[in-house]
């Protein structure tokens, strides 16, 4: 169940994405480009999901635990610091180029559209350089620790 | 409008759905790390990657194809360049769209707010200074 829980959040995000327009790079890059052809969509589709999600995990916190796990996982950090912003601010250039963010890209490689395939091999490049030299805690050395605890 | 206020119900309800299903904020820069970059416990993501795949494909039958896309060299090279700083940028700043600007503001985290006004606002400046080139 675990497993297909995450099948149908995925599910239920991809066609969401698509129906928003939100896989098309040019439409985003339309809302990010102030001028006199701006699109506001974005702002629609952002608050509806803000909203739902806002009441929603309201609902969820009442109970003591998720359905198919032990704990919720929250994020509990709440430090404000240049790692947030800086990386926030590399983002928002990224995205402003190409007008892809890792979901709509994700759902672009999967239905077949070139340039997300593209944006793609490069946002692991970046992952990977992330993880690899600049992480102060990385993703594949916590992997393998925690792999190397579990196996012995 | 309509379909930008369905798409994005069908998003939150998406992000509902893993917190209650198995207690997990819809990040999808962190789910796509730990599915790409971990050894262990990275089926679900996995599986919520495939899902929007799916998801994506469903929604496509709905309203049609999107056109043929024709790519030049120059586009290319910044769909790269974009790629390598969205990638970094995530990991460093811990989230993207999804997990700061839907999860996080949801939560009302300070954090995921301000980081949503940083990208917005850098995004916007980049597009809009690229558009005027």
């Amino acid at each position: 169940m675990k497993q297909l829980s995450g099948l149908l959040a995925g599910v239920l995000f991809g066609a969401g994405l698509v129906l928003a327009g939100m896989t098309d790079p040019d439409k985003v890059l339309a809302f990010l480009t102030l001028g006199s052809a701006w699109d506001p969509t974005l702002i629609y589709v952002l608050g509806a999901a803000v909203v739902v999600t806002f009441v929603g995990y309201r609902i969820v916190e009442k109970r003591s635990a998720p359905l198919f796990d032990g704990v919720f996982h929250a994020p509990a950090s709440t430090l404000i610091d240049r790692r947030l912003l800086g990386g926030a601010a590399l983002f928002g250039v990224g995205w402003g180029i190409a007008g892809f963010c890792p979901g709509p890209a994700l759902v672009g490689l999967m239905t077949f559209d070139p340039r997300a395939a593209i944006f793609l091999v490069a946002f692991v490049g970046g992952v990977v350089i992330y993880e690899r030299w600049f992480s102060q805690a990385p993703v594949i050395e916590v992997a393998v620790a925690e792999t190397a605890t579990v196996d012995g | 409008m309509t379909m930008a206020m369905i798409g994005g119900g069908l998003i939150g309800l998406s992000a509902v759905w893993l917190y209650l299903s198995l207690g997990r904020v819809a990040g999808i820069s962190g789910i796509a790390t730990n599915a790409l970059l971990r050894v262990r416990d990275n089926t679900w993501p996995t599986l919520f990657l495939l899902g929007l795949g799916i998801g994506g494909w469903i929604a496509y039958a709905v309203v049609g194809p999107r056109p043929a896309i024709v790519l030049d060299g120059k586009e290319s090279l910044l769909l790269l360049v974009a790629g390598v700083l969205v990638g970094f940028g995530t990991r460093m700043g811990s989230g993207c769209t999804s997990g700061h600007g839907v999860c996080g503001m949801a939560r009302l985290s300070r954090r995921s707010l301000l980081a949503t006004v940083c990208f917005l606002m850098v995004g916007m400046a980049t597009a809009t200074l690229l558009g005027a080139l």
